[in-house]
């Protein structure tokens, strides 16, 4: 394919399929189950109490759990069950235990809303913790108001679908991350909203993991944190009005794709946050109205190909200890600055983008320009250096000096360019 | 004054001139927003005709217009009339034309081809700024009889407040990139009624990237509905200043 690398995207069809593959086998071995017993829990049911019911369940055994008050304090599942709700039954810690601890495989829970998980600096308390566990599928509910929502660790293969999980966090220190997953690998995140925690999604030491179809907004922190978490993909998440979008750090082989980073705005605030990460793949993202676009800080052998970025403040600041990547055939259009950089090295290659300040000419009519283009400005090297020159932007002396800087560059390098800019955006 | 104000503007209307400068501004920002399919670039291109043009003309027309009407001001004087009254009718008379022609050149087509809130912004330090330039026309022709000295210092006016003071501010920032110079940098912009039009205007367009500029004392300043308020205020003292000095001048005035 065009691109290189692409058995990567493979890779996440594959996963995508094999999505479906264990939704049928859990199909089944619930009906083998199920033929086993279901237990029914609710004020007018043979169990009262969620705790008893948990204490009567045998592996493989249904609870259906009916809409009520349930306050139990701390319920820990040691055995193969399911959990489901039916008409929202509300699981509530009253801010003083974790509530749900997941401690076996092939758990399922179902249609609840959990809420008030406790605050503890310490131990990370959740509304749903999984330890140490497989097969485990969190599907459907609703988390409000706590610490952490759901919390991995230690485990493998597990589903995070269609969650509802919102907090009301004001300050970093007080408030966990949405869906928080750490030494785990093979889980599917899907679909989820998050809202208020201090990062939507947290990875740490993640692998073999999709992200698919979520939408994480108003976080604290960032919409998404990856740590140490390689050869994972996110693919169709909207991150809107984080601390910052997502952040992406100390990880290699990460697939981004057709993300949507829009109005993550603030002082230091960043649609995509790149440090220190390798082969990685951005493709046909959108980045509206961020303050940067994308920041790249020791970042290489990443392609960044078909994004739009579309009225940032800063397209792409792309910091000098970069190298080797390849940014190609993206649209920049309505950015203040397209691109900035901090220093003269220019290890990157920028090929066939569409830059709507270009001025140039395309006579032999093969829809790219026949002069090349410098997307650096003189001015965005100016506002690196010295941010509060941004208060003299658009006034004539800075328009001239632009100008002239486009004329005959000598203060930006002049090999930082684009030799066959685009006439026409990719994206119309 | 009422009488003296219909004189003025029949007498520029039959001038000629700011009939020509209200075509050439509906030229220009007809054809920049029908050039560009993104209205967004016409606004930005627009915001320099704002910035240059308009401050220009304004302060060229109001000069040799003033010195022209000489003998007009000396008959005038001669009658029973209030000497305040002969200059600020002769100064409503230039601006209410002058932005008369501004509205009709550049407001037309802003309201017709940018959304609202922006082309409110650029219409309203248009004419800000158009005021503003009369006023300082006002002062430079009390100070000087001498015609060609005034046109020259008039120009001076203009170039200083739409190039050199940002150069100067430029040059001290570079200067005293060290030292936390953003308050001061905010008090200076308040000297030049160019540069709090433009941070207005600024403050619209590149909200993004001026989200991320460390300073955030200058967003909060200018960005909130109270700082808006404050710069159009300074404006309007930019108005007003030079029109008081020049009206006292010439009060006392031997023409």
């Amino acid at each position: 394919m065009k691109y290189g690398r692409a058995y990567k995207l493979t890779g996440v069809l594959f996963l995508l399929n094999s999505m479906r593959l264990y939704s049928i086998i859990f199909c089944i071995s619930f009906s083998y189950f199920l033929s086993a017993r279901t237990l029914n829990v609710g004020k007018n049911f043979t169990f009262q109490k969620l705790s008893l019911a948990f204490k009567a369940a045998s592996a493989g055994d249904t609870i259906l759990i009916h809409s009520g008050q349930y306050s139990e304090g701390n319920l820990i599942i040691d055995k193969p069950i399911s959990l489901i709700g039916i008409g929202w039954p509300v699981l509530d810690g009253e801010k003083k235990v974790e509530i749900l601890s997941v401690k076996a495989s092939n758990v399922l829970i179902s249609g609840l809303v959990v809420k008030g998980s406790n605050y503890a600096s310490l131990e990370d308390p959740a509304a749903i913790k999984v330890y140490d566990a497989s097969h485990v599928n969190i599907i459907g509910n609703k988390l409000e108001d706590n610490f952490f929502g759901i919390y991995l660790q230690y485990s493998k293969k597990c589903v995070i679908r269609g969650n509802k999980i919102r907090a009301y966090g004001k300050d970093e220190q007080m408030i966990g991350n949405g869906i928080h997953c750490w030494k785990s690998d093979s889980l599917q995140i899907i679909g989820n909203e998050i809202c208020g925690h201090r990062d939507g999604i947290y990875f740490e030491f993640v692998t073999h993991s999709v992200i698919w179809r979520n939408r994480s907004h108003n976080n604290i922190r960032y919409g998404l944190h990856f740590m140490f978490s390689n050869d994972d993909a996110y693919i169709s998440n909207v991150f809107r009005e984080n601390g910052s979008g997502v952040a992406v750090m100390f990880t290699k082989r990460v697939l981004m794709i057709n993300n949507h980073f829009v109005e993550n705005w603030g002082d230091a605030s960043y649609g995509l946050l790149l440090k220190e990460i390798s082969d990685c793949n951005i493709l046909n993202n959108y980045f509206n109205k961020n303050t940067a676009g994308i920041y790249l800080e020791g970042v290489s052998r990443a392609d960044i190909v078909e994004n739009t970025f579309d009225d940032n403040g800063w397209g792409m600041k792309i910091q000098a200890s970069c190298m080797d990547n390849r940014i190609l055939q993206n649209d920049f259009k309505g950015n203040t600055f397209d691109v900035s950089t901090n220093g003269d090295l220019v290890l990157n290659t920028f090929e066939n983008n569409y830059w709507q300040k270009y001025e140039g000419y395309d006579l032999n009519k093969d829809g790219f320009g026949d002069i090349p283009f410098h997307p650096l400005s003189l001015y965005s090297k100016i506002a690196e250096n010295n941010p509060s020159a941004m208060m003299l932007y658009r006034s004539f002396i800075v328009m001239l000096m632009d100008r002239t800087e486009k004329v005959m560059p000598s203060i930006t390098p002049d090999n930082f360019i684009d030799e066959k800019p685009r006439m026409k955006p990719v994206y119309l | 004054m009422i009488r003296i104000l219909k004189y003025v503007i029949l007498d520029i209307i039959k001038n000629r001139l700011v009939l020509a400068y209200a075509i050439i501004l509906a030229v220009l920002s007809w054809s920049l927003f029908s050039l560009e399919d993104n209205s967004a670039k016409g606004v930005l291109s627009l915001t320099n005709v704002v910035l240059l043009l308009v401050p220009l003309f304004s302060v060229i027309f109001s000069t040799i217009y003033l010195y022209n009407s000489a003998e007009f001001i000396e008959l005038l004087v001669s009658q029973p009339l209030k000497r305040r009254d002969i200059w600020l009718g002769f100064y409503t008379g230039l601006s209410l034309a002058l932005a008369a022609a501004f509205m009709i050149g550049a407001g037309l087509p802003l309201l017709f081809f940018a959304d609202l809130g922006m082309s409110l912004i650029l219409i309203t330090t248009g004419l800000l700024i158009t005021f503003v330039f009369v006023s300082l026309a006002m002062l430079v022709t009390v100070m000087t009889r001498d015609k060609a000295r005034g046109i020259g210092l008039a120009i001076l006016v203009w170039l200083f407040f739409a190039v050199l003071f940002d150069g100067l501010m430029l040059l001290l920032m570079f200067q005293f990139s060290d030292y936390p110079i953003e308050k001061t940098m905010i008090g200076l912009t308040s000297l030049s009624p160019i540069d709090l039009a433009r941070i207005m205007i600024l403050l619209r367009l590149d909200v993004s990237a001026l989200m991320g500029f460390t300073g955030a004392l200058f967003r909060d300043f200018f960005g909130s509905r109270s700082g808006e308020m404050i710069s159009m205020a300074l404006l309007v003292l930019w108005a007003a200043t030079p029109l008081l000095i020049s009206g006292l001048r010439f009060r006392k005035k031997d023409l």
